[in-house]
């Protein structure tokens, strides 16, 4: 595998001269200084540096920028960025269409979460048992997860178009205006497409937690005449808590994270930005609108608000 | 067994659940592929089965628009050259986590713990900043793979096999002279292949379906990879086409076959607890 060549080529390249180095060295001062195995550091060196550079510089940046007047200037040119204090968030706070993209994205999760956490939990618990097909079966509900969003996009806008399979089948059932275009629907119709296109990747998740449910605990269950449901109810939904918790932050952080769907499926937010997302916006304020500063502050309040969602979720979730 | 009448609806309705979910989940995969190939769009449920007018003449259709085969390589080299890095440093990084004492390795473990909770949405913008007008890498596949080169989940995968490996085989290297790298390469690495093809097949997902960052990065079509010039024809183009959705279609199908193919041949290597210990730590 071509991959596997590059980790050879780069990995055999500091053999020769590192090591030789850290192992004849006088033991004990060195030892004092960088630990017994100083190599350690030049093999994570690399990850370090670009853990800083792509990540930690970036982030100080964002709230940097975000309070600051920051635009675009020519390569090189020596401009004045004032400090600008809270401005950009005052800016971004009283701008309706902010306000509206984090209103979907309120509607997006209340949707999207709830349905993704229950179905990927039943879809583990049923495929735990299965005895046969059990590779296509995980194969099926696997294969949205691993395919591109765009190349998926493109089906769902042919299925949902106001032409297309679903108002067929549906026949005067259809939405009038069409899922898509249609105010209230748009963002509903983008929960589930998302629901549908990540449930692989919850689905391991839950069935990894699955694997670590004493048997015991369905044995005593069974023996004292616990239905199915009451099983799953009682045994099953608090053991796998922990697993509900993280994914339901990951969705929430997914949900967060949303672009491509209202860039493509609802055509850039549409209608009338009922689908709008914050990272939409953010696209548009900052690089199509060339505001990075205000940019910047969407992204600082769209994190604090993932991280008040996730503190939140931690306490309904994870007490006793 | 007394439960076994009381159990048998129930092993029936999961299995009508489960294949049913199945085929629900599988639906718009065979609608593409039924839908590139059908020379007029026929959205009737009929349409969806078709007995004749098969065609390839989609593909060709959307070959002519967006390059297929210069957008493919595009999305190799940007896969790839993630891929590599993920594992160069990935492997580094998790030897060095798992078996090594040194100076600072409690505070790098920490930033390994941070950086999987920093959301990109804070990145995007102050990367896009630095990347495409600090340092000019716009257009470049360097610029599409930097803000992917580390990935701290196969840091995680690394290091969690590489601890699950007994200490006496690297204590035995290290009696016989061999140098941490001489351990690293010759010893570790080769207990270490199924991880090795886990962090790859998990990587290339990624990349491969990565749309926002190589969006924003590459406004040339000619260094755009197929999911971007794919998005672009959506947007722009297909309005304009003679039968646009099956050109899309055409389109979306070439791009999900390589991911869906790998994923196919190994599905086996998706297991549940390699993903639990990346996301768990």
């Amino acid at each position: 595998m071509a991959a596997a060549h590059a980790a050879a080529a780069a990995t055999a390249g500091p053999v020769a001269g590192g090591d030789g180095a850290g192992r004849r060295a006088p033991r004990g001062r060195v030892t004092a200084v960088f630990g017994r195995h100083p190599v350690g550091l030049l093999l994570a060196a690399p990850y370090a540096v670009f853990v800083a550079a792509v990540f930690a510089y970036p982030l100080g940046f964002a709230v940097w920028m975000s309070f600051h007047d920051y635009f675009f200037a020519a390569p090189g040119a020596v401009v004045d960025r004032p400090f600008v204090g809270l401005d950009n968030y005052r800016a971004v706070l009283t701008d309706p269409q902010v306000r509206q993209a984090f209103g979907n994205i309120g509607v997006f999760l209340v949707i999207n979460v709830p349905l993704t956490a229950g179905l990927a939990l039943l879809l583990a618990v049923a495929l735990n048992r299965v005895v046969r097909a059990r590779t296509f079966l995980r194969v099926a509900f696997y294969v949205p997860y691993v395919t591109a969003s765009v190349a998926v996009v493109g089906v769902w806008l042919f299925l949902f178009n106001s032409d297309g399979l679903v108002n067929r089948v549906l026949g005067p059932l259809a939405p009038d205006p069409s899922w898509l275009v249609n105010e209230g629907l748009a963002m509903p119709v983008i929960a589930v497409f998302v629901a549908w296109k990540q449930l692989g990747f919850f689905i391991l998740l839950y069935l990894a937690a699955l694997q670590n449910v004493p048997k015991e605990l369905y044995e005593s269950a069974a023996v004292d005449g616990a239905s199915a449901w009451a099983r799953f109810r009682s045994v099953t939904v608090p053991a796998v808590r922990p697993a509900t918790a993280l994914v339901v932050i990951l969705a929430t952080i997914t949900g967060a994270n949303l672009f491509t769907e209202p860039y493509l499926l609802t055509g850039g937010g549409g209608p009338n930005g009922s689908s709008a997302s914050p990272v939409l916006v953010m696209y548009q304020r900052g690089i199509q609108q060339g505001q990075p500063d205000v940019a910047a502050a969407i992204g600082v309040l769209l994190v604090i608000g993932v991280l008040v969602v996730s503190a939140i979720n931690r306490r309904l979730l994870e007490r006793d | 067994m007394p439960r076994t009448p009381k159990r048998r609806p129930v092993t029936a309705l999961r299995a009508v659940a489960l294949f049913g979910g199945a085929l629900v989940f599988l639906f718009p995969f065979y609608y593409m592929f039924v839908g590139s190939l059908q020379a007029e769009p026929d959205t009737s449920p009929a349409g969806a089965f078709p007995t004749s007018g098969l065609t390839l003449d989609n593909y060709r259709d959307i070959n002519a628009r967006v390059d297929l085969l210069g957008s493919l390589v595009n999305s190799g080299i940007f896969t790839g050259g993630v891929i590599a890095c993920t594992v160069v440093f990935g492997i580094l990084a998790g030897y060095a986590l798992a078996r090594l004492r040194f100076r600072g390795r409690g505070t790098l473990f920490a930033l390994v713990l941070l950086v999987q909770v920093i959301p990109f949405q804070l990145l995007l913008i102050p990367l896009y900043v630095l990347i495409v007008r600090g340092y000019g890498l716009a257009d470049s596949y360097l610029g599409m793979i930097l803000p992917f080169a580390v990935n701290t989940t196969a840091v995680f995968v690394f290091r969690q096999f590489f601890l699950q490996l007994p200490d006496e085989l690297f204590a035995a290297a290290r009696v016989d002279g061999a140098g941490e790298l001489r351990v690293l390469w010759s010893v570790a690495l080769p207990l270490v292949r199924p991880a090795l093809l886990t962090v790859v097949l998990l990587t290339f997902i990624g990349p491969w379906n990565e749309f926002l960052w190589p969006f924003l990065v590459t406004k040339q079509a000619d260094m755009q990879p197929l999911a971007v010039s794919l998005a672009n024809y959506i947007s722009n183009v297909a309005a304009r086409a003679a039968n646009p959705y099956g050109a899309v279609l055409a389109g979306a199908c070439v791009l999900a076959a390589p991911a869906v193919g790998l994923f196919l041949a190994f599905q086996k290597h998706f297991v549940s607890t390699d993903i639990g210990s990346g996301v768990k730590g």
